[in-house]
């Protein structure tokens, strides 16, 4: 055994004194191949990222959210029926939401103007998103107004600016008192925007949501594991459909890869006539070459991917943020909250080291078989 | 020690080019003795060297080392003979650049797994030895002509071969570097190795140190 | 179909196995043709060569394979969010009928690529490759393995719905399910147990025997046979009661869920010695056949030895980490 290593070792030694005496050449290679891990492992982190900020706030939303419809457009939620709903068996927790969007034109966007659970907003004052303390400039105890919808002027002072934690959701927000919300937006009284309900058993969802359904015909109710779905499956087909744009470069990176390791300089060629001449075998040469390879990937595997962690959770991905985002017109700027994912990283491993692998393959072999005599025939 | 029965080579085999470097060689070459072979280039004699030092396999024929029919071993067992039976000196040195002497020096004992330190003590004897121990860390390419040729011998004896082979060693050395190559292999003659070496030098074939010439011509021995 | 980057990962690795090993059908054909270990002539160097590039191509598919087997299930457990009922793997498995087979015909890919790899090892240690023929046509063997894997997973993954509901590890591994799951899991803890153990003794009492004596043929085989056994009641044990300890959990029986992050990726401590185990195991059986070749008769009593060495090793390693993780649980199945 401690042959073996032993072996390795010398192995692994002379590799890497010959990859840093052909550094011109190896450069390129390494450096198509790091920005390969690059554009890949971003694109990974920063949907995986999405997915799991969207995770993050489903979490918080309601299991089971009904809204009214007429005419298939959302409508607001008449008195009486969330006491109907109460006599549904199953539903634990009944709650009306009131919330709804506002568009400023001082910044030209768009705000969620809303009524939180607990009350907690005194009359007469606003806690605000992120988003609105940037654009707005609006700190603690500043007076803002805002024109309603009926064209009267309303004037609050913030209460307090909302955490960064979750950005994606709470960037445009503005928590205000129910009876403000009511005056702002002229809501009538007994009316609410949707109804929140809680579950008491998890596995019941679907037939309290079928009962619901039953009960009151002009409501649609939304599940939060249906939503949790639907975001997974679009994030994921995304992914999807930015690596197979992407697979193009992938293959174009194996033939490179491929071509380099077919084309051994002159040089090259000698040293591996040289290595059998003086007692390497086929296998040896084999394994040398398979561990060139193998440092190569690591590196650019490391640096590919500490690269693109900083580029997507540090500089707020720049190169991809216009493709993947998707719908942020609103957000002027998000952070996301780092995050790993293993099967992401073995994902990114398949995609770039395998592919690499396998083009070498072959050259690697071609080369190691040069006759031992050659040097000698020369 | 080395028996060879009408072995031949033949390259580029069902080809239109095809060409039989050795064409019937019968030999036997015994231990402890320096045998020089002579001959015009294109005689065959590197080939010959090839196929005694295990380099490669006869065509047809059979070669044996101790008794033990080796013609018909793949390259594996070949090489794994190879590098414990025999030493390279070749022609062009055929050094690697960029490394250095040393390095160098412990090349052909890398696939051994021998432990690194007792690797490096041995090439640092060695090296001594032919007055190479200030120049070990110098990259070969800076050496000079007879010292590349010193840093070859020592390559050849990092696994203690019992045979050292020699293709052309004097080709590329003036007289005065080529007499002292002649003073090292009469001090490998004397430990009781054998040598085996190719060379149409008359400062070869006619030293003292030289026991056996063995003369080629067209792939075949040519009996004196 | 779903479209994911693990699912395009994981056909790729299929394929481009696949590929490999059809691009060098035609030369291990052209070896069980020509190959003549005693002729010196060009084309029998030209074959020679060749060999050591299957060997690498057959090391790298099983590479491949492994790694692919660690992310099919690594994917699976993840996916499990898309579909209605699934909690871990088992569910996204569930989702149609060929979840599970892709899973099985890629463990099998693998332990057979383990048994060539162990073949070819002895066969290279023998100055005349006796086995060479043998070998290839092996190898010819094993595409429609890696074949049938690939097909398995685009039927497997062209077929996913994500509007399927389907059942999840509680009722596959449930007490109350007909069949041989429900079996495993309806097992009482103690009798279980002393399976578990007693096949995991006997299959390690075997390999160690026979990595000291050295004695070939029955002891061998027995290695195979046991390592099997041994593999079979390690899972058995895992979903009857192992798992339980893990989830600290009575009723948990799930041999996926404990590959999960949640519970600290204590499966793969389990899997990963496990798998190494059983395939030396194997291995050490799958070149007996051969040991009475004259220029093997050395070879095949010392490499099985090593092989049978490192599958005891590998099952003392497994119980030991079992036996922990059972030990440190809160859970008390056995009242003492």
């Amino acid at each position: 055994m401690t042959v073996w290593f032993e072996k390795q070792r010398h192995l692994i030694d002379f590799t890497l004194a010959s990859l840093i005496r052909r550094k011109g050449r190896n450069l390129g290679l390494l450096f198509v191949y790091t920005l390969l891990v690059f554009v890949l492992a971003s694109v990974m982190l920063y949907t995986h990222a999405l997915r799991h900020e969207a995770a993050v706030i489903l979490e918080g939303s309601p299991e089971v959210l009904l809204q009214r419809l007429v005419a298939g457009r959302h409508d607001l939620i008449p008195p009486g029926y969330i006491e109907r709903i109460g006599t549904v068996r199953g539903v634990q927790q009944i709650r009306g939401r009131l919330w709804g969007y506002y568009y400023d034109s001082v910044v030209k966007a768009n705000y969620t103007f809303m009524v939180p659970e607990d009350g907690s907003v005194a009359k007469g004052t606003l806690v605000v998103g992120p988003a609105l303390e940037r654009e707005r400039g609006l700190a603690r105890d500043n007076g803002i107004s805002f024109r309603a919808y009926s064209g009267q002027l309303f004037s609050f002072t913030v209460a307090a600016v909302l955490p960064q934690a979750s950005e994606l959701a709470s960037a445009d927000l503005i928590l205000m008192n129910e009876g403000d919300f009511r005056a702002f937006f002229a809501y009538p009284a007994g009316h609410y925007t949707d109804v929140a309900l809680s579950v008491a058993n998890p596995k019941e969802v679907r037939n309290v949501a079928n009962k619901l359904a039953n009960l009151l015909p002009d409501s649609r109710p939304i599940l939060r594991e249906e939503v949790q779905r639907t975001y997974a499956s679009v994030f994921d087909w995304r992914e999807g459909i930015m690596l197979a744009l992407l697979s193009a470069a992938i293959l174009a990176f194996s033939i490179l890869a491929w071509e380099k390791a077919s084309g051994l300089s002159a040089d090259e060629k000698r040293e591996i006539g040289i290595l059998k001449a003086i007692g390497w075998e086929t296998g040896d040469v084999i394994r040398m070459k398979l561990w060139e390879g193998g440092l190569i990937s690591l590196t650019a595997f490391l640096v590919g991917f500490v690269a693109a962690y900083l580029h997507v959770f540090r500089a707020g991905s720049p190169l991809f943020e216009p493709v993947l985002k998707g719908w942020a017109v609103l957000y002027p700027r998000f952070d996301l909250v780092p995050v790993i994912d293993g099967l992401q990283v073995a994902t990114l491993f398949f995609f770039t080291v395998f592919p690499y692998m396998a083009a070498v393959l072959v050259p690697i072999w071609r080369a190691a078989v040069t006759d031992p005599d050659a040097v000698m025939r020369a | 020690m080395i028996e060879l029965r009408d072995v031949k080579k033949a390259f580029n085999q069902g080809q239109h080019n095809e060409y039989w470097a050795l064409s019937g060689i019968s030999l036997t070459i015994e231990a402890r003795r320096v045998t020089a072979l002579r001959g015009p280039s294109g005689s065959g004699k590197t080939t010959l060297l090839t196929l005694i030092g295990c380099l490669a396999r006869p065509t047809s024929g059979r070669v044996s080392l101790h008794g033990r029919d080796i013609s018909g071993l793949p390259e594996r067992f070949l090489t794994e003979i190879r590098r414990k039976t025999f030493g390279f000196v070749f022609q062009q040195f055929n050094l690697i650049k960029g490394l250095s002497a040393m390095e160098n020096v412990m090349l052909p004992a890398y696939p051994t797994g021998r432990p690194h330190r007792e690797l490096k003590q041995r090439a640092e004897a060695l090296l001594d030895r032919l007055r190479l121990a200030h120049r070990r860390d110098a990259r070969v390419e800076w050496l000079s002509g007879g010292e590349q040729q010193r840093v070859a011998i020592a390559r050849a004896l990092i696994n203690d071969p019992e045979v050292l082979i020699a293709d052309e060693p004097t080709a590329n050395l003036d007289t005065a570097l080529a007499k002292e190559f002649m003073a090292i292999l009469e001090s490998f003659g004397e430990e009781g190795r054998t040598v085996i070496l190719t060379s149409h030098d008359p400062l070869v074939v006619e030293s003292a140190a030289v026991n056996r010439v063995v003369d080629m011509r067209d792939g075949l021995i040519v009996e004196p | 179909m779903i479209f994911q980057p693990a699912i395009i990962a994981l056909l790729l690795a299929s394929v481009i196995s696949v590929a490999m090993l059809l691009a060098a059908a035609p030369f291990a054909i052209q070896i069980i043709r020509h190959w003549d270990i005693a002729s010196g002539s060009e084309r029998q160097l030209q074959l020679e060569r060749r060999t050591y590039l299957f060997s690498t191509l057959a090391m790298f598919v099983m590479a491949t394979q492994l790694m692919a087997l660690m992310l099919f299930v690594f994917n699976a457990d993840k996916m499990s969010v898309m579909f209605v009922g699934a909690m871990c793997a088992v569910g996204t498995l569930n989702v149609n009928a060929w979840g599970f087979p892709a899973l099985i015909a890629q463990m099998a890919v693998f332990f057979l690529a383990a048994s060539w790899l162990a073949v070819n090892h002895v066969d290279t240690r023998a100055p005349d490759y006796p086995l060479v023929r043998i070998k290839y046509a092996a190898l010819l063997g094993l595409l429609p393995a890696v074949a049938a894997v690939l097909w398995l997973q685009l039927e497997y993954f062209m077929n996913l719905r994500a509007d399927v509901i389907t059942s999840c590890c509680g009722s596959l591994f449930s007490e109350d399910t007909k069949g041989l799951t429900g079996d495993m899991a309806a097992l009482s803890p103690v009798p279980a147990m002393v399976a578990f153990y007693a096949a995991i003794a006997l299959a390690f009492a075997t390999a160690a025997f026979h990595a000291q004596t050295k004695r070939g043929g029955a002891a061998g085989y027995a290695v195979a046979a046991t390592s099997v056994a041994a593999f079979v009641a390690a899972l058995t044990g895992i979903i009857a009661f192992v798992s339980l300890y893990i989830y600290e959990h009575p009723h948990h029986h799930c041999p996926f869920c404990i590959l999960k992050p949640e519970y600290d990726w204590q499966g793969y401590w389990l899997y990963v010695p496990l798998f190494a185990a059983t395939a030396c195991g194997a291995g050490a059986g799958a070149v007996q056949p051969f040991r009475n070749v004259e220029s093997l008769r050395n070879v095949i009593p010392q490499v099985s030895a090593r092989l049978a060495a490192l599958a005891a090793a590998g099952f003392l390693i497994f119980a030991v980490i079992a036996t922990v993780f059972v030990a440190r649980s809160n859970l008390m199945l056995i009242e003492t």
